[in-house]
Formats: C-alpha cells, sequence, structure tokens
C-alpha cells in the first residue's frame, strides 16, 4: 500500500478500486489463459520439431526440420542456431568454437534483443514448465518459502560461471545446466539426469518460491542483460490503472513491476520482465498491454504533450 | 563513508565472496569430476584431443543425428561418458566408417575436426587384445578380427609363428598396427569369445609414448657410435672411431658372451 502511495499517482484515484475475477465462461476463461495457452504451445511445439525431426525425420522442402538441441541446432538443414550463453561460456574457456556455432550464437542473440532477452525463459525454457507447475502447486497449497535470496543473486551466478569456465577450462555451466539436460533428455532419451529436473521442482515447491527461474539461474540473467534492448514490451496506461496491485501479485519475478517505474517510463522496463503476460491477462482496467517500445516512447510522449496543454 | 559503515562494507564483500567461494567448491568437482569418459567410451571420428573436445562439444547431438547406423548415442547423466557428450561402445554397436563421415561436419562448434574428410584417418581408438584368451593366440584358426577389418591386412596383420604346444602348427598371431588402425571397433563386435578378446580404448589408455629426449634407437636416424661406441659393431660402421667401449656395452659381441646371457645359445 505504502508503494502505491509512493508511486506517481494520477490525479483522479477515487474510482472505486475492482480486482481480478475469474469468468464463468469458457470463452471468457480462455481469453485470461491466452498468453498461457501459447507459450505451452510454443514450449512443447519447439521440443515436438526436435524430437520429431529426430526420431520420425520430419523434413520441409525436403529439408530436416530442426536438428540438435537447445544448445545447438539447424533449421532446415542450413540455418545454424545456438545458445549464445554456451557459446561465450567456450570463449570464456579459451576455446574458440567453428563459425558455425558463432554465427548460431549471433542469429540468436539478435533474435532475443529484438523481442526481449527473457522471452527465452517464459516462452520457450522447458524448466519454465517445472518452475510453474511448482509455483502452482505452492499456491494450492499454500507453501511458504523456507529463505529467499535477493533476485540479483543471478547476476552473481553469471559472473561465477564465466570465472569458472575461465578457470576450470571447460563451459561451467552446460556442464551442470538442469535446463540442458532437460531438454536433451527430452530429445534424446530421458536418463538419470532427470532427477536435476525433479530437483528444481522440489527446491521450487518447498524451499523457495521461484527459487531457480527467478534468483538463482545464470542463463536468466544472461537473457535479463539481453533483455534491456527489448522492442516488446508490457505497456502500461497510468490514467486507467487503480493500483489494485493484482498484477504485481501475479508477477512471477520479483521486482519487475513497479508502478513508480511503469508511470514514469509507460511500459515495464527491466531487462528482466520475460514477458509471460500473465500480468496484463489479470487487469481489471486492461491497463496493461504488450506493445512496440517505439509506439509506447510516442504514445506515452504525445499523452503527456497532450497532458500539459490541457 | 564513516569507518563503521567502511567495515559493514568490508565485511559484506568478504561474505558474498564466501558464499561464491562455497558455491564454487561445491560446482568445480561436479564439473571437474564429470569431465572422465570411460576408456571404451569412443568419441565420434574426427573428436580433438579428449580434453579439447569436453571443452569445445556443445553437446547438441546433432552428430547423433547425422549417424545413419546409430552408432553414436548421446551420454545421459551417470553413464559411460560425461553427460551430453557423444560416444559409442564398440562391443554394442562400432563405427561403421562412411566414406563420406556425415558426423562431422554437422558439428557446430569444432570439437569435430572438419579436417577429417577420409575416414581411414580416422584415430578414435585402438585396439588391445587379451593373448591368454585370444583364440588365434592359443592356435585355433580364427582371425575374426582381420578379416572384419574395414583396413583390410592393414590395421591388423597375422605374425605367423610357429606353435610349440603341438609343435607342428603355425599360430596365426593378430598384431595391430596403430599406424593404420582408425579405432571403429568392428573387430571388438565380431570376436567370439563371450568376453571380447580383442577391446578398442581410447589411445591415452594404451599408446605409449617416448620421451622427447628419447634417442630413437635403430631408427632412420640412427647413429651407432652413440649408443655403442667403441665396440665391434661401431668400429665396423666407423673405422675411424678409437673410443673404447662402455663397460658392460660389448659384452654380446664377446665370444661366448652371448651363451651367458642366454643359456643353450650357440656362440
Amino acid at each position: 500500500m505504502t508503494e502505491k502511495q509512493e508511486g506517481m499517482v494520477s490525479p483522479q484515484k477515487n474510482t472505486a478500486v475492482r480486482h481480478f475475477q475469474m469468468p464463468d465462461t469458457l470463452a471468457g476463461k480462455l481469453r485470461v489463459w491466452r498468453f498461457l495457452i501459447a507459450r505451452r504451445i510454443v514450449q512443447v511445439g519447439v521440443l515436438i520439431l526436435f524430437i520429431g525431426t529426430l526420431q520420425w525425420g520430419w523434413t520441409l522442402f525436403n529439408r530436416l526440420v530442426l536438428t540438435g538441441n537447445m544448445s545447438s541446432s539447424r533449421l532446415l538443414d542450413i540455418i545454424p542456431l545456438s545458445d549464445p550463453f554456451a557459446v561465450l561460456q567456450l570463449i570464456a574457456s579459451l576455446h574458440w568454437p567453428h563459425t558455425d556455432a558463432l554465427i548460431g550464437a549471433a542469429i540468436v542473440l539478435v533474435f532475443y534483443l529484438l523481442v526481449g532477452g527473457r522471452v527465452f525463459c517464459a516462452w520457450t525454457c522447458p524448466v519454465n514448465m517445472v518452475a510453474d507447475l511448482a509455483g502452482w502447486v505452492r499456491e494450492k497449497l499454500g507453501i511458504r518459502s523456507l529463505f529467499i535470496v535477493p533476485s540479483k543473486t543471478r547476476y552473481w551466478a553469471l559472473l561465477l560461471t564465466l570465472l569458472l569456465s575461465f578457470i576450470l577450462g571447460v563451459a561451467a555451466f552446460e556442464w551442470v545446466s538442469p535446463i540442458a539436460i532437460m531438454h536433451r533428455e527430452l530429445i534424446y532419451g530421458i536418463g538419470l539426469g532427470f532427477i536435476a529436473v525433479l530437483g528444481i521442482f522440489i527446491f521450487d515447491l518447498l524451499i523457495m518460491a521461484r527459487g531457480w527461474c527467478g534468483h538463482l539461474c545464470p542463463l536468466g540473467a544472461f537473457w535479463s542483460i539481453v533483455g534491456r534492448t527489448a522492442q516488446i514490451r508490457v505497456a502500461f496506461d497510468d490514467a486507467s490503472c487503480t493500483r489494485c496491485g493484482d498484477c504485481v501479485k501475479e508477477c512471477p519475478e520479483p521486482s519487475v513491476l513497479s508502478f513508480k517505474e511503469a508511470a514514469q517510463h509507460g511500459m515495464v522496463r527491466s531487462g528482466e520482465c520475460t514477458n509471460c503476460g500473465k500480468c496484463i491477462v489479470v487487469c481489471p482496467e486492461n491497463s496493461l498491454s504488450f506493445n512496440l517500445r517505439a509506439c509506447i516512447r510516442t504514445c506515452s510522449s504525445s499523452q503527456s504533450a497532450h497532458g500539459s496543454t490541457s | 563513508m564513516s569507518a563503521i559503515d567502511r567495515r559493514q562494507f568490508l565485511i559484506r564483500t568478504a561474505q558474498m565472496a564466501g558464499v561464491a567461494a562455497c558455491v564454487a567448491a561445491v560446482w568445480s568437482p561436479l564439473v571437474r569430476g564429470q569431465a572422465h569418459a570411460a576408456a571404451h567410451a569412443l568419441r565420434p571420428p574426427g573428436a580433438l584431443p579428449e580434453e579439447d573436445f569436453m571443452a569445445l562439444c556443445l553437446k547438441c547431438g546433432q552428430c547423433v543425428k547425422a549417424c545413419p547406423f546409430k552408432t553414436l548415442k548421446l551420454a545421459t547423466v551417470a553413464d559411460h561418458a560425461p553427460t551430453g557428450t557423444p560416444y559409442f561402445i564398440a562391443r554394442e554397436t562400432p563405427c561403421e566408417m562412411c566414406v563420406d563421415v556425415p558426423c562431422v561436419p554437422v558439428c557446430p562448434s569444432g570439437a569435430l575436426d572438419r579436417s577429417l574428410t577420409d575416414i581411414t584417418k580416422a584415430r578414435m581408438g585402438l585396439p588391445v587384445i587379451d593373448r591368454e584368451i585370444c583364440l588365434s593366440f592359443r592356435g585355433l584358426r580364427c582371425e575374426v578380427c582381420y578379416r572384419v577389418c574395414p583396413v583390410r591386412g592393414k590395421a591388423i596383420t597375422l605374425n605367423i609363428v610357429h606353435n610349440e604346444d603341438t609343435n607342428r602348427h603355425a599360430r596365426f598371431e593378430p598384431v595391430i598396427n596403430s599406424e593404420h588402425c582408425t579405432g571403429c571397433g568392428i573387430c571388438e563386435k565380431a570376436c567370439p569369445t563371450e568376453e571380447s578378446s580383442i577391446r578398442v580404448l581410447r589411445h591415452q589408455f594404451v599408446q605409449g609414448k617416448l620421451g622427447e629426449h628419447y634417442s630413437p634407437s635403430l631408427g632412420e636416424d640412427f647413429k651407432i657410435q652413440d649408443i655403442r661406441q667403441g665396440t665391434d659393431i661401431a668400429k665396423e660402421l666407423n673405422p675411424g672411431d678409437k673410443r673404447q667401449a662402455a663397460p658392460g656395452v660389448g659384452y654380446f659381441n664377446q665370444p661366448g658372451g652371448r651363451e651367458g646371457i642366454i643359456p643353450g645359445a650357440k656362440p
């Protein structure tokens, strides 16, 4: 409540504060779940493309659709794609990779620089499904965190990854990454590595709320830094917002949503925002929406210009 | 910044460094301990030396997909090889040595060296033979390994020796020639003994190496005066050499010397 008062309060805020209500109709529910459904389709779809290509040899234009896994792959047998963080670790370990890996990493990096770094986290990363499931169960059972570390811890994990890669001479995170283990084993066959995935589920459920994705994952930290230039952002309409706080409650990322910041810039600026859309669908006033950064800037500047003349 | 603040800041920094050190202490052995493949877990053709291979491999499995015989597998956790790296076990599925080497050019990181285009230049491992169990060494006409070898007559040759056990037969002993062997493992797969008597292991577990300082004796650059100066052979080869033989070196050439070493040998 104090945060709301500190925030840049719009002139008129005496309308009654409404809260989010889950619609009764299926159509309404589907509308609320639209981003969730889209994310699951993308997450599962990417995995199915990998599995289909490997197991059943799926082709398009006579070319294999998607070979490899999320660490590195080839699209249509020609376009190389690589995880830029994995390639960065190779370089930190003083091993210069082949040009294919470098080009692949550049393509993926440019894509996420445009759509938002952590779009990977919410829309592609398979561990997100595990974390979301753990979060959902935790909410249902009302389990509270044993302890919480600052969400900035992930940047230390990122720094430590690069440092250890340099010292040990191998890509330090790639060797233990539960993300890599999960997509690799889903695609190439499940083995003992799935214990790591179970570990994340238990950690998120019983020990720390959103512990892995929201606090510790160095890959998330990498994408957070990349995400600062994101062109797709959650736009915020200060005029219609009643500061009910439903979006803040729904946001899976600690410290991403702040009314003060959002009102000042007309959008959620933090690179840590995963563009998951959870805040957008619960807003009872429709004050939040996806928009292009350029649009948001021109809109907000025209708005403020309008405001000053009236 | 007051003294108390500075003190607090320093303590806080030390604490953070402590946490990082603890995490690193758990993390490093995980990485380092993992980074060992079993001796019989063979890498795809063109793989860089093991250390470099494991550092560069992105664990994407594109070589696994490219392998038409499903020889290559991607290791899971606690497998024969570190998690995510490609390997094959020769006794289960050996490398069929495709002439176009499809697994190598798909490697995005260069962990598999693309300069390998001739599969006979691949060096995936080197076989060792259990001479006690090998049927050929026991005097039987087996030689299956010799017959199935794709580098026929070069990688495995037969050493024909007299069989003292029967005193009237020959033994056809298989001999591995590291100069030609690719380590494909087809011999290991084909060996008829219950546990294979010929096993392909990665080079580091099999192959010896001379020290840099070691003189390559009896090789092309062999200079007899360096090794056996003053001996009869040396004098014969280098008539001008007036040096004396080192003590204990010339015994082989002295009359009766050979008899003293090998009982029953004729002088």
